[in-house]
């Protein structure tokens, strides 16, 4: 418990990050133009946007919270959901795919109770699909963090996963 | 100038035209949908492809630039195919609930289908899985008709400037919605309806309250009183079949009648009674050194927009309520007294050419007579589907009038609904109130027109140059209202959420364009012209109102019944 605790207490809290989130916003105040670029900036500061980082954003570069959304929903690379300490990326790539990537996908989804795109309430793990890694010749193949899974089998996953503290 | 040639013809056109315009310059139709004048030409919907020799791809037409020398095929086979298959991919995922939309026999996309012969839906697929979104009290949202043009979007960012709503998501996925699945109901949203003439679907359309109006008329204990905004009469007979500008009052009046309503008031009465309360409260805020310049409260749409954009600026506001919730205070006040009816007896109906009415009759300071003051707002849309549904044969009516004393007006009164009316209308009293002398040529030209943002100057004897400005469409009001935050001086301004003002207001017949704007502006002041008393202080039922009842602008009772508060909410919903 008490490694625990201090682990915590080593990482900056999101509100500590919002001064830092004032100063970005500064740069680009009144840019609409800029969204997209403030909106990297922002996720890189706390991994992910949650909506009052939105509204400020918003407010700070005089665009509409609904447009901000918009930009954020449509962009793959932009998150609203916060990233777990472990990032599990299963390859759907076409050759992943036809050797039974949704298969490690779906056990994947079942052992954690989370959806794609989604992060254990825990924030030990979330769970992305990626198009192609680059490792068809191993399909079906999964990230967890940098480390790649080859050949990765339903039944072995629980085992995988389970090493990730 | 560019010349081109498309299905044979030689066509000039300006530089700068696209192929659409061209075409539509020598009389050569290509279907749109999601291309709309004056608002936006995206090329999203596929539907005005043309082929364009030595183009290997069909071409947008609403997009692609005309130039010199090019040669265009819009009708040969390729392109029918073409259009009827973007077409036939968008009806795939659209409910087949035409016979229950509200938009049956309005609809562009049931217009296209026609005109491009689909006679057989070849695509069975997916349906997005849209939701209906019926809280906001003014408009009502059903994803699921939703064809994703963006019309919507376009003119409620860049000519409304509120972005109430955007695309959200990518792919088949994406929703035109507020952020974070959010109601229009909680978001800053001005409920202006702008969104709802613009749609080709039935995918936004006003929140109905027909069925509520019939059961009021249905139920033998209640004394229902209607009124009508001064832009219905000028737009109600596009519904019709009349060509748009056609003023039908005498219509209007006489269909109201047949639909059982006991009462037939004219919120032209309350107009002229705005002028005579706003005119002296800008004359006391004058003399008296209050915040200028006085912003006019007529149009709630505009007072939603800048209680959440400009809350700071609220004080510029007249205090008046706008003019259909006077009349509804006062007819269940001076008018039930005088009758001998009980107000809680009494339902006051008002037909809007507005979306946002809907919000405000909601509101909770609009019980001043001790009831809600006016039950029902009804969009001129809904008024013309009540005399369909009640069989009445509107053309061949007979001209009806409206009741004493509450249905009384001047020419002042009926141009509230154009842009710049009611400044027009209140210089008219103001100068003559204040210099005692009578002002000859009533018409202020300046004021009137689709110009974004008009001023004027006019010399008023006992106060001097009065500076006046008028906007429409909330993007120029945003436009006003910095310019007076960086200093710019005015007296007395108009501002209405609509572009043209009333008259194509978010609840008015669809479609709407500048010259159908134009047209409906000009029926108002063909009224004010037949009307022999063009100033509101004329009006006599406004002076008998004062001696019996109200007894002096501002007075208390005034105070009371016609005059109101805003709440500032900001951008943000907490």
């Amino acid at each position: 418990m008490d490694g625990e605790h201090q682990c915590l207490c080593a990482q900056k809290s999101e509100e500590e990050l919002y001064p830092e989130l004032d100063k970005i916003i500064d740069e680009h105040r009144g840019k609409p133009e800029d969204l997209i670029m403030v909106l990297h900036k922002a996720q890189n500061l706390f991994g992910y946007l949650p909506r009052k980082v939105q509204e400020k954003v918003a407010l700070g570069l005089n665009v509409s919270l609904n447009e901000v959304y918009g930009v954020i929903t449509f962009y793959a690379f932009f998150t609203t959901v916060p990233k777990g300490r472990h990032s599990i990326r299963v390859c759907l790539g076409t050759a992943c795919y036809v050797r039974g990537g949704q298969g490690v996908i779906e056990k994947i989804k079942k052992d954690l109770g989370i959806k794609v795109g989604g992060t254990t309430e825990d924030r030990r793990y979330s769970l992305d699909v990626v198009r192609c890694i680059g490792a068809c010749g191993l399909a079906p193949a999964m990230l967890i963090n940098d480390d790649v899974y080859a050949r990765a089998k339903p039944a072995k996953l629980t085992e995988i996963v389970e090493k990730y503290e | 100038m560019i010349n081109l040639t498309i299905n044979g013809q030689k066509v000039q056109v300006e530089d700068g035209a696209t192929i659409l315009e061209a075409a539509q310059k020598a009389d050569i139709h290509i279907p749109t949908l999601c291309y709309l004048a004056e608002v936006q030409a995206i090329g999203a919907c596929r539907v005005c492809l043309v082929e364009i020799e030595g183009n290997r791809n069909l071409q947008a037409s609403c997009v692609f630039p005309a130039s010199e020398g090019l040669v265009v095929h819009t009708n040969n086979d390729r392109v029918r195919k073409a259009r009827k298959f973007a077409v036939e991919m968008l009806i795939s995922n659209h409910p087949m609930e035409c016979l229950a939309c509200a938009r049956n026999l309005n609809c562009e996309l049931q217009s296209l289908a026609e005109e491009l012969g689909i006679r057989e839906v070849r695509f069975i697929g997916e349906q997005s899985e849209g939701r209906i979104d019926d809280l906001s009290p003014s408009i009502r949202r059903n994803q699921n008709k939703c064809i994703l043009c963006r019309r919507c979007v376009t003119v409620c960012k860049e000519i409304q400037g509120v972005s109430a709503i955007f695309t959200q998501g990518r792919g088949f996925e994406t929703r035109v919605e507020p952020a974070f699945d959010a109601s229009l109901n909680d978001v800053a949203c001005a409920m202006c309806g702008q969104c709802s003439v613009v749609c080709p679907v039935g995918a936004i359309t006003e929140k109905e309250n027909i069925e509520e109006v019939w059961e009021a008329l249905a139920d033998p204990t209640k004394i229902v009183a209607i009124q009508d905004a001064p832009a219905v009469r000028a737009a109600l007979g596009e519904e019709f079949g009349f060509a748009p500008g056609a003023l039908v009052t005498g219509k209007m009046l006489a269909a109201a009648r047949k639909l059982g309503f006991d009462l037939v008031f004219d919120t032209n009465f309350a107009a002229d009674l705005t002028i005579i309360e706003e005119g002296n409260e800008l004359l006391k805020r004058v003399k008296e050194g209050g915040v200028l310049p006085l912003i006019t409260s007529c149009s709630p749409g505009w007072i939603k927009f800048i209680e959440h954009f400009y809350p700071e600026m609220l004080p510029h506001l007249s205090t008046c309520k706008s003019p259909h919730q006077m009349l509804g205070a006062l007819t269940k006040t001076y008018y039930a007294q005088k009758a001998g009816i009980d107000p809680k007896d009494m339902v006051v109906v008002s037909v809007m050419p507005c979306t946002a009415k809907k919000f405000e009759c909601n509101r909770p300071e609009m019980n001043d007579s001790g009831y809600k003051d006016v039950d029902y707002v009804l969009t001129t849309r809904e008024l013309a589907k009540m005399i369909k549904q009640a069989g009445i044969d509107f053309a061949s009516l007979e001209n009806g009038s409206y009741d004493d004393p509450l249905g009384e007006y001047t020419g002042a009164a009926t141009i509230f609904g154009a842009t710049g009316g009611v400044m027009e209308a209140a210089l008219r009293t103001v100068y003559e109130v204040v210099t005692g002398k009578t002002l000859d040529n009533v018409e202020f030209t300046a004021v009137r027109g689709l110009q974004g943002i008009k001023e004027a100057t006019i010399p008023v004897e006992g106060i001097g140059d009065v500076k006046v400005a008028v906007a429409h469409g909330l993007g120029n009001a945003r436009k006003l209202l910095e310019s007076i935050k960086a200093g710019a001086q005015y007296h007395f301004i108009e501002i209405m959420a609509c572009p043209g003002g009333c008259v194509s207001g978010g609840g008015q017949p669809i479609p709407v364009n500048n010259e159908i704007r134009r047209l409906r502006a000009e029926a108002l002041y063909q009224e004010d012209r037949d009307l022999g008393l063009r100033k509101s202080h004329q009006n006599p039922s406004i002076t008998k109102i004062y001696e019996e009842f109200l007894d002096t602008p501002l007075g208390e009772k005034s105070h009371h019944l016609l005059h109101t508060r805003y709440t500032a909410r900001g951008v943000y919903k907490d």
